[in-house]
């Protein structure tokens, strides 16, 4: 099954996420990513969905989605150019022979220390999942306390 | 205007005559203002009868159908109506009571999340939080219900919406970003079409519940005329090509006539309309038409390329797009293939053992077609009673066979029969029922006996859940397990205790007499007990996943 990223523009009221996810809980999928914030007009919100899936089952899914009165517009960015970002926030085991290298790792992937104490260090990184997803992978290796992710966004970009 | 007082003028607005319902605490002040209002209320028995009856209505007339139920367990007994409704394509707009706003979410007495509850069996529902909202919200409700694909659309109005005052204003036209359905189809796509039909060898035409819905008969007739091409219809489809015409081969699927079975199979080129490749009508889906290539006529894009790929999509009102091949498309040279299917009608016909002594229930459907000739509105419930019904009764008009294909709702029938004769006062309604669905909604039958409506309730009666045992018969070694339901009422006196005139037929003697009996009567429901062969089966019955080849034709020895 292959991953896809929606981006889904909708009017900003109650009721609209929940028919959104709806259309795919009711077919069994579980939404790998969501994320849901208002734009720059204040009547409009876009969720971003990634999820994995059946080829069919998506493109259904979309129809689906684009007859919800409530949805302005489904954009498939699985294909299209478009950044993406996600952020994790990672808090992990510190000991102080170790500082150093953890230092040098967060600056490499430009994360951001936004806690730090006696035994711990909170941090923040940004960017492409695949960026977000080393960095994790690299960081478990000390020993993660606590991980919190945000769901994806998914921004298109000009094509020329 | 205080929000109660807005609800009943703009249904008044809305042309809305009939209006189906039970009252509830929530409700008191819509119904204070229905008191006096021009509008004729049907009071149910049960808010499952009233929506089905909204239900029935609309799909008799085309016209939206009204029904309101208080909150709680009102609205919770409207959701089988809601999802009947939604799945036939069928325009309500149903409004339930809510708790006051200020007491949501807390579990007050009779609250429901009736918008959560009701999401995936609505085409959009609202919770009016706001009396300013209120009238763009049924004018909404109104336009969302019969535009496009029509579906049943829900308000649910808390009690203080109801009794708040604010400007009323209904003139405001509707404008909604995200709802625009598209009616003209493609032009291009318009043209490749009648191409590829003027080319075809062996074309079918697969018509559904849309070309019914978009009041297309008279396009399609025309379109299959000029073009000779032969037409098959769904369960829904029925009526909108007279079955009479010797171009129809009347329903396909899986209790479909053998050859509109067959010729779709064999079709080089299937013209669906209207349709949506349900799993009753396609089979084993990967064995489905293995020769023929696919346009699909549509209003809804989401229908296209769900459960078969097509060749032309063409997204749009079929009835504009009818019109538009029937100006371009060239007749295809067709006759080795007419020839074909009319061997094939000769071959294998609907059949039934119309020699036998016994009261057969196809008997009684073809009697009563016969003797109504084929000018009444049938009503059905579900199981054998539905098909027989769709299979001996020949259906030669739109918006006269009145049944729950895509849900299978039994207890439909009957209120569905009330409404559909409120609505179409100058028609004989009749009822084709079994003896379990009948029990489902019963309770109706005071409503047509108290609104005199001479609605005739045919009971196929045969002390079975026949359509179930007929599969434990041929799939589950005849282990009958809770499907005999021989412990029943006197359904004549039940008639008799409502009010309603109760006839018992058990011999095929008494079958004409009773029929005319009950058409003779025009005041009060008439129910007709036929007490028909027990283990009856029905034919030809393609069983779930199979193809044309697994077609059981007739009883085995
Ligand atoms: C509300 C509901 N419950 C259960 C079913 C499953 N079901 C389909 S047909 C059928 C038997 C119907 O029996 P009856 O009304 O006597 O009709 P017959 O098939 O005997 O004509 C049943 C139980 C259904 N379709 N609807």
């Amino acid at each position: 099954m292959e991953q896809y990223v929606l981006s889904v523009k909708v009017e900003n009221r109650t009721g609209v996420l929940a028919r959104v996810v709806g259309l795919f809980s009711a077919r069994g999928y579980n939404i790998d990513s969501l994320s849901v914030s208002k734009t720059e007009d204040i009547d409009v919100s876009i969720i971003t969905i990634v999820v994995h899936g059946d080829d069919r089952v998506i493109e259904q899914v979309k129809k689906q989605l684009n007859k919800l009165i409530d949805v302005i517009k489904v954009y498939d960015h699985t294909e299209i150019p478009s950044a993406q970002r996600e952020i994790a926030i990672v808090k992990i085991q510190l000991t102080p022979a170790k500082r150093v290298e953890v230092f040098q790792i967060a600056q490499t992937f430009g994360a951001e220390i936004i806690d730090i104490s006696q035994k711990a260090l909170s941090l923040e990184v940004v960017g492409h999942p695949s960026k977000v997803e080393n960095f994790i992978e690299i960081i478990r290796n000390y020993g993660i306390k606590e991980l919190i992710r945000s769901g994806r966004i998914s921004f298109a970009r000009d094509r020329a | 205007m205080k929000g109660a007082r807005q609800v009943i003028e703009s249904l008044i607005k809305e042309n809305v005559d009939y209006m189906f319902g039970y009252p509830g605490g929530v409700l008191i002040p819509i119904f204070h203002e229905l008191f006096d209002s021009p509008i004729k209320f049907i009071l149910s028995r049960h808010e499952q009868g009233a929506i089905h009856a909204a239900d029935g209505y609309a799909r008799a007339t085309g016209k939206p159908g009204i029904c309101i139920a208080t909150s709680g367990p009102g609205a919770t007994n409207i959701i089988t109506g809601l999802a009947t409704a939604h799945m036939d394509s069928v325009p309500l707009v149903v409004i339930t009571g809510q708790v006051s706003t200020e007491m949501i979410g807390n579990d007050a007495f009779q609250e429901a999340d009736v918008t959560g509850i009701t999401r995936p069996v609505t085409k959009h529902n609202y919770l009016v939080q706001d009396i300013h909202d209120l009238a763009r919200i049924i004018k909404e409700a109104f336009y969302i219900a019969t535009t496009g694909r029509p579906g049943p659309v829900l308000i649910d109005i808390p009690v203080n919406i109801s009794n708040t005052d604010c400007e009323y204003n209904y003139e405001k036209p509707v404008d909604l970003r995200g709802y625009k359905p598209v009616y003209e189809g493609h032009p291009v796509q318009i043209k490749k079409a009648a191409k590829m039909i003027s080319e075809a060898k062996k074309p079918v035409i697969y018509s559904g519940g849309g070309v019914i819905l978009g009041n297309a008969s008279k396009e399609l007739t025309e379109f299959a005329k000029k073009t000779g091409i032969p037409v098959t219809t769904t369960l829904l489809g029925l009526g909108a090509f007279p079955e009479t015409d010797e171009l129809s081969l009347e329903m396909l699927g899986m209790h479909g006539t053998y050859y509109a079975n067959h010729a779709v199979n064999e079709s080089d080129l299937l013209i669906a309309i209207g349709a949506r490749f349900d799993d009753r009508v396609t089979g084993k889906i990967a064995q489905f038409i293995p020769n023929a290539r696919v346009i699909h006529i549509d209003i809804d894009p989401a229908s296209v390329s769900k459960n078969v790929i097509v060749d032309i999509p063409i997204v749009g009102d079929c009835k504009l797009i009818l019109q538009e091949l029937i100006n371009i498309t060239e007749k295809p040279d067709i006759t080795p293939w007419i020839d074909e299917i009319r061997q094939m009608k000769l071959t294998h016909p609907l059949y039934y053992d119309s020699e036998s002594p016994n009261l057969k229930p196809q008997y009684v459907v073809e009697r009563i077609y016969e003797i109504t000739k084929g000018d009444a509105i049938i009503a059905t419930e579900v199981g054998q009673n539905q098909m027989w019904a769709a299979q001996f009764y020949k259906f030669s008009k739109p918006r006269t066979f009145i049944s729950s294909g895509g849900l299978g709702t039994m207890g439909f029938g009957l209120p569905a029969a009330i409404g559909a004769q409120l609505g179409v006062p100058g028609k004989r309604v009749i009822n084709i029922a079994g003896d379990g669905s009948i029990q489902m909604n019963i309770q109706e039958l005071i409503v047509a006996v108290q609104h005199r409506l001479p609605v005739i309730i045919a009971i196929l009666n045969n002390g079975f859940l026949g359509m179930v045992r007929q599969w434990q018969q041929l799939f589950y070694d005849k282990r009958y397990s809770q499907t005999c339901i021989k412990c029943a009422p006197d359904f004549v006196k039940l008639a008799e205790a409502y009010g309603a005139v109760g006839i018992r037929v058990e011999d095929k003697a008494g079958v004409d007499d009773a029929i005319k009996q009950a058409l003779a009567i025009t005041d009060r429901p008439i129910v007709i007990d036929f007490v028909v062969e027990k283990e009856e089966n029905v034919y030809p019955f393609v069983p779930a996943g199979g193809t044309v080849k697994d077609t059981i034709l007739r009883e085995l020895a």
